[in-house]
């Protein structure tokens, strides 16, 4: 099939915002309200755009740097909807009121651009390219509150473990590049598959590569950025960074252990080569980093760090997923990923209302949050089914969720994993509890009813938990989607 | 001649030593520092390689993009410990602890 620019107009599109914005902040900078709307329509023509694209056939183009196929296809709707949800969380952000809006939202883009490029790089050039793209522009956003003690803490902490991640990452690809004599993942596959010999370099090799991709899932040992950076950051922009370079992190580890260090068999599975463990690597990786994520955030007492750690954790039990090598854990990672950013991204959105209203992130500050009014019930209803979801409590799709992930993980032999993945539900399920409990059965300090200060924040929340129980019930639509993309072009 | 053993002997101590300072500066410029050691480290690797596979244009490219991400990254990580150095009066990381827990 011949290569044209059909299969990028979804990047062209984001490219020409950015452009638009640029423009904008030039020409019309005192307009402060024309940039999200930019940045909005930017986002929906990308998402029509990739729409449009869904027939093409699968293919490498720019000389096998891209992919196009199911799986990035997938992630370009998850990226989308993320930046969109991102911008209606920044709109009349309290602590975004300062920053210099024109060039946020310039920013906010191209983290969208950096994540598609990365959930779609084929090449080891192009992987290293688009990670350290999410990761500069992450870096930057961190900082963005100019004058803020903790946001310019955080972001100098994010670009130190990030600089040494990355590196390490670099180092790791020239020594696969020096093993296969080649940078294309499917390239080094095939020279992979006919020789066997010299493993341990291999082994190497990915155990550097993989500082670079855990460290943008948040994966043990490269966890440590992440409290901080939540707590540090504007709060609009931790919540993009919760879903967004975690779903396109997973999506490189997807492509890189699938495509470069594995063969499929007939059946549709995928084999190990011989002698290589990557179930075992993947498993120590996921029971280390849920381990260590339920158990910190045992202790925690402000509401973003608290999610962060549940966020650590969350990357352990997809990488139990990914762990189990067959097509069937690639749809569970992809179904939960969906999962996640719906209830995370509604945890936060009813974090930073919080934070707008109250100006507070301590939890000990959401007591009696339901008894606080209409909108108070509103938040605490909402927050309740969120965490619940997170935990993995039916009726809601965090336990769908949940199920196929154990579902895979069983399927694969990896008994020792799946009950290592369950005693950490029920760990989990101590601390999302206690805020639960807080906002109900606890009496406020302050018990004046709460008032909305951005209106369409409240559907957006009402929005996302009537999601959150309707994946829990109706879940065929969404695993038939994921069915349809956990197919990868080698 | 030099062998492709020796190159990967000493892209392996940089490396190594990049991590050390890594870990062991408290300064935020000396972090930086041991993380272009890394990354120089990389870089060698990657004309190294290169070089014995009959000067393959990939790996040669692949480190001219190090030094130019290295430099993008290190633009903007200067810009942060200034705006630390701002906040904190001191560019030590150890200091600078607001976040905890």
């Amino acid at each position: 099939m011949r290569e044209n620019l059909l299969h990028f107009i979804p990047e062209l599109v984001l490219i020409g915002t950015i452009l638009v914005l640029f423009l904008a902040a030039f020409l019309a900078s005192a307009q402060q309200r024309l940039f999200p709307q930019i940045a909005f329509v930017g986002l929906l023509m990308m998402l029509l755009a990739n729409y449009g694209s869904r027939d093409l056939p699968a293919i490498h183009f720019f000389s096998g740097m891209v992919t196009y196929d199911a799986l990035g296809h997938f992630f370009k709707y998850i990226f989308g909807l993320v930046g969109l949800m991102g911008i209606i969380f920044s709109h009349q952000s309290a602590e975004l009121e300062k920053a210099d809006l024109p060039s946020y939202y310039t920013l906010i883009i191209a983290l969208i651009l950096g994540m598609v490029l990365l959930a779609t790089a084929s090449n080891l050039l192009m992987i290293y390219l688009s990670l350290e793209m999410v990761s500069v522009l992450s870096y930057i956003l961190t900082g963005y509150l100019r004058g803020v003690r903790r946001s310019s803490e955080a972001a100098l902490k994010y670009v130190i473990y990030g600089g040494v991640a990355s590196g390490m990452m670099a180092y790791g690809f020239s020594l696969l590049y020096g093993l296969t004599g080649s940078m294309d993942l499917t390239t080094m596959a095939q020279y992979l598959g006919a020789n066997p010999a010299s493993r341990s370099l291999l082994y190497v090799g990915v155990l550097f590569s993989m500082a670079g991709f855990g460290y943008k899932v948040a994966a043990f040992p490269f966890h440590m950025w992440c409290p901080d950076v939540y707590e540090g950051a504007p709060t609009p922009f931790t919540a993009i960074l919760s879903v967004g370079p975690k779903a396109a992190g997973f999506a490189v580890l997807i492509r890189f252990f699938l495509t470069a260090l594995t063969h499929s068999s007939a059946s549709g599975d995928f084999i190990d080569f011989k002698d290589t463990g990557w179930p075992e690597m993947i498993a120590i990786l996921s029971i280390a980093t849920m381990t260590l994520g339920n158990l910190t955030a045992l202790v925690q007492s402000n509401i973003k760090r608290l999610l962060a750690y549940s966020s650590i954790a969350h990357a352990g039990y997809m990488l139990m997923g990914l762990a189990a090598l067959n097509n069937e854990a690639v749809r569970a990672v992809l179904f939960y990923l969906v999962v996640y950013a719906v209830m995370n991204l509604g945890a936060f959105l009813v974090v930073i209302i919080i934070s707008n209203r109250l100006g507070t992130e301590q939890i000990e500050d959401y007591k009696g949050l339901g008894h606080r009014g209409s909108l108070g019930l509103l938040l605490a209803v909402a927050m309740t089914i969120f965490l619940f979801s997170l935990t993995g409590v039916p009726p809601l799709a965090g336990f769908i969720g949940k199920f196929y992930l154990f579902g895979a993980v069983v399927r694969a032999g990896l008994y020792p994993l799946a009950i290592i993945g369950v005693l950490n539900s029920v760990i989990s399920l101590y601390y999302y509890v206690r805020v639960i409990k807080l906002m109900f059965f606890d009496q406020p300090a302050d018990a004046s009813p709460l008032s909305l200060p951005v209106v369409s924040h409240s559907y957006v929340v009402s929005g996302l938990a009537i999601l959150t129980v309707y994946f829990g019930l109706f879940w065929n639509g969404l695993a038939a989607l994921t069915e349809r993309s956990a197919k990868l072009l080698f | 001649m030099a062998t492709l053993q020796s190159y990967l002997m000493v892209t392996a101590i940089l490396f190594g030593l990049g991590l050390f300072v890594v870990t062991t500066r408290r300064n935020a410029v000396g972090v930086l520092m041991g993380v272009e050691l890394i990354l120089n480290a990389a870089s060698i690797n990657f004309v190294a390689f290169a070089h014995f596979r009959g000067n393959d244009v990939a790996g040669n490219m692949f480190s001219i993009f190090i030094i130019v991400l290295a430099a993008a990254e290190a633009a903007v990580a200067l810009a942060l410990v200034i705006s630390l150095f701002r906040q904190f009066g001191t560019i030590d990381v150890e200091e600078a602890t607001t976040l905890k827990g």
